[in-house]
Parts: structure tokens; C-alpha cells; sequence
């Protein structure tokens, strides 16, 4: 299992928002396409999958804020 | 390299900008930065809310003009003729890879245009973009994949400012936009503004001497 969690994106700042999953639960997803979508300020930031396998979880929602190295998704 | 697009469609430009990500991703080719002008439109954020568009669809829709929903950061903006658009294509991870110095270094560049023209261009705390007397004169809105730019930002030069009324720019019902031509009474040379954009924009962001290559000629 491999825990998506949030990467810093800018100094001092210590959390983003989840602005939009590219996929379900249930996904088969690959490494390096797009995953999920997280923004900060006038800033969004597309970040790739880290592993190949399927979206097991999704732990932060769409419209919800996550704190740096927290957990948004779990892939299996 | 630095690329004028001149007059464009906006989703055409687009298209332009997802091909240049990708290809800088794959380090086909170096860090870049395309300039537009676009026909009216309106574009709306990822965080963005429709109820920021103050027109009905029908009635917007009569005047031949859309709104897009797109993947940056930021609420609903207004582009058109007479406003400078530029889109970096940018590893930041040669540069920190931090969103938020990237968006400062965006303002500086703009208020570094600004003062060829005596503007005093300013930075509001928590209001990113770029403020002349309380005004708003450029927005930022970017977007990064895998660490590389796009999206970027609009600078009002003799853009018509009242499209902006049909929108809370921003998302900001109290905000007041501003253009170069508005403050100084008169219009300004585009190719100029373009000129003095690039100067700051290889200053702040250390980019080589490239050359500028025209893909379009800029309808007059």
C-alpha cells in the first residue's frame, strides 16, 4: 500500500487545499499521471501519482484542506 | 524562448501552453514563455464560483462571449484585447520549487513593467496580483504539473476595463480594476509594454537571451 500524502509547495506554508481528484475510488491509476489536484493561493499544483495500482482510498475531499505530509489517498 | 502568439483564442493558446508543459517535461526544450492577447472571454478558476459571473449564460451567450472553466488557481477574470497575457513555462524545480516565491516573483516582474510607465505598482498582503492605489492592474493565476508553469498571468493595458463588470473579478465583489491607459489617460504602445515585460521578466527570472519568435501576426 502506498500513502499518498501532501508535498510542501511553497515556504512557511504548512497546508493546501484538495481542488480536484482525477480519479475514483476504484481507479486503476499509474504512476506519474496526473492524480490530484491541490491549491494554494492563486497557485494550483498538479501532483503525479506515485505509484501504480488501484485508488484504494481517498482520505481528503474535494473542497477539503490537508496539512503537509498528511495522508489524502491510499493506492494498493 | 520567448513566444509572441499576438491576437489569439484563448482555448487555442491553451492548447499551445499543455503541448510546451509537456514537452519541458520531457526537457524537449528549455524554460519558455508565451505571450498573448486573447479575443473577450471568461475564464473561471478550479476554486472558482459561478455565482462570480454577474451575467446570465443567455445573455453573455447573445453577445457572443463564454466563460471557461480552467485549471488554475483563482476565481473568475475577464481577458480581451489590449491586455497582456503571458504564460512561463517554468521548472521550478531548478528554482525551489516553491508556488508562492513563484507567484511574488510574477508581482515583481510586473511592477517592474509598470515603472517604465512612472506606475507605482504594489503588492496587497493576502491579495496576490499586483494593486495601484488600491486598484487591481494584474492578476496571477498559475498552474504547475510536475513542477513545470503554465498558466501565468494578465496585465490590463487598454484592455476595456468594463467587462469587468459583468464579473466580481477575483471573486472579490468590491474590487476595482485598473489599466495602464486608465492611469495615464492615454493608450500605450503594446509592443512596448511587451518590450519592457521581457527586460523584467530575464531579470527576475534569469532567463537567457533568447530571441522573440512571432507565431502570429498581431491583427491591427
Amino acid at each position: 500500500m502506498t500513502e499518498v500524502k501532501l508535498p510542501p509547495l511553497a515556504e512557511g506554508v504548512d497546508k493546501a487545499s484538495v481542488s480536484y481528484w482525477h480519479h475514483s475510488v476504484g481507479d486503476n491509476v499509474k504512476e506519474g499521471e496526473d492524480l490530484v489536484e491541490l491549491v494554494t493561493d492563486k497557485a494550483t499544483f498538479n501532483m503525479p501519482s506515485p505509484a501504480s495500482g488501484v485508488l484504494k482510498e481517498i482520505t481528503v475531499n474535494e473542497g477539503e484542506e490537508a496539512k503537509v505530509g498528511q495522508v489524502l489517498a491510499k493506492i494498493g | 524562448m520567448i513566444i509572441d502568439l499576438g491576437l489569439i483564442d484563448y482555448e487555442e493558446a491553451y492548447k499551445i501552453q499543455r503541448e510546451s508543459v509537456g514537452r519541458r517535461i520531457l526537457g524537449e526544450i528549455d524554460d519558455s514563455v508565451l505571450l498573448a492577447e486573447h479575443y473577450p472571454v471568461f475564464t473561471i478558476g478550479r476554486t472558482g464560483r459561478m455565482e462570480n459571473m454577474l451575467v446570465s449564460e443567455k445573455a453573455l451567450s447573445g453577445k457572443g462571449l463564454k466563460v471557461l472553466r480552467v485549471d488554475r488557481g483563482g476565481d473568475i477574470t475577464f481577458h480581451g484585447p489590449g491586455q497582456l497575457v503571458a504564460y512561463p513555462v517554468l521548472d521550478l524545480k531548478n528554482r525551489g520549487a516553491d508556488l508562492h516565491r513563484y507567484l511574488r516573483c510574477l508581482e515583481e516582474v510586473l511592477i517592474g513593467t509598470l515603472k517604465n510607465y512612472s506606475i507605482r505598482g504594489q503588492r496587497l498582503e493576502g491579495k496576490t496580483g499586483v494593486w495601484v492605489n488600491g486598484e487591481k492592474i494584474a492578476s496571477l493565476g498559475v498552474a504547475v504539473k510536475g513542477w513545470v508553469t503554465y498558466h501565468g498571468l494578465s496585465l490590463n493595458v487598454n484592455v476595456d476595463l468594463g467587462f469587468f463588470s459583468m464579473i466580481n473579478p477575483c471573486g472579490m465583489s468590491e474590487i476595482k480594476m485598473t489599466s495602464v491607459a486608465g492611469i495615464l489617460g492615454r493608450t500605450v504602445g503594446m509592443d512596448i509594454v511587451k518590450e519592457g515585460f521581457i527586460v523584467n521578466l530575464r531579470k527576475v527570472f534569469n532567463l537567457k537571451e533568447y530571441g522573440i519568435a512571432r507565431t502570429h501576426s498581431r491583427v491591427a
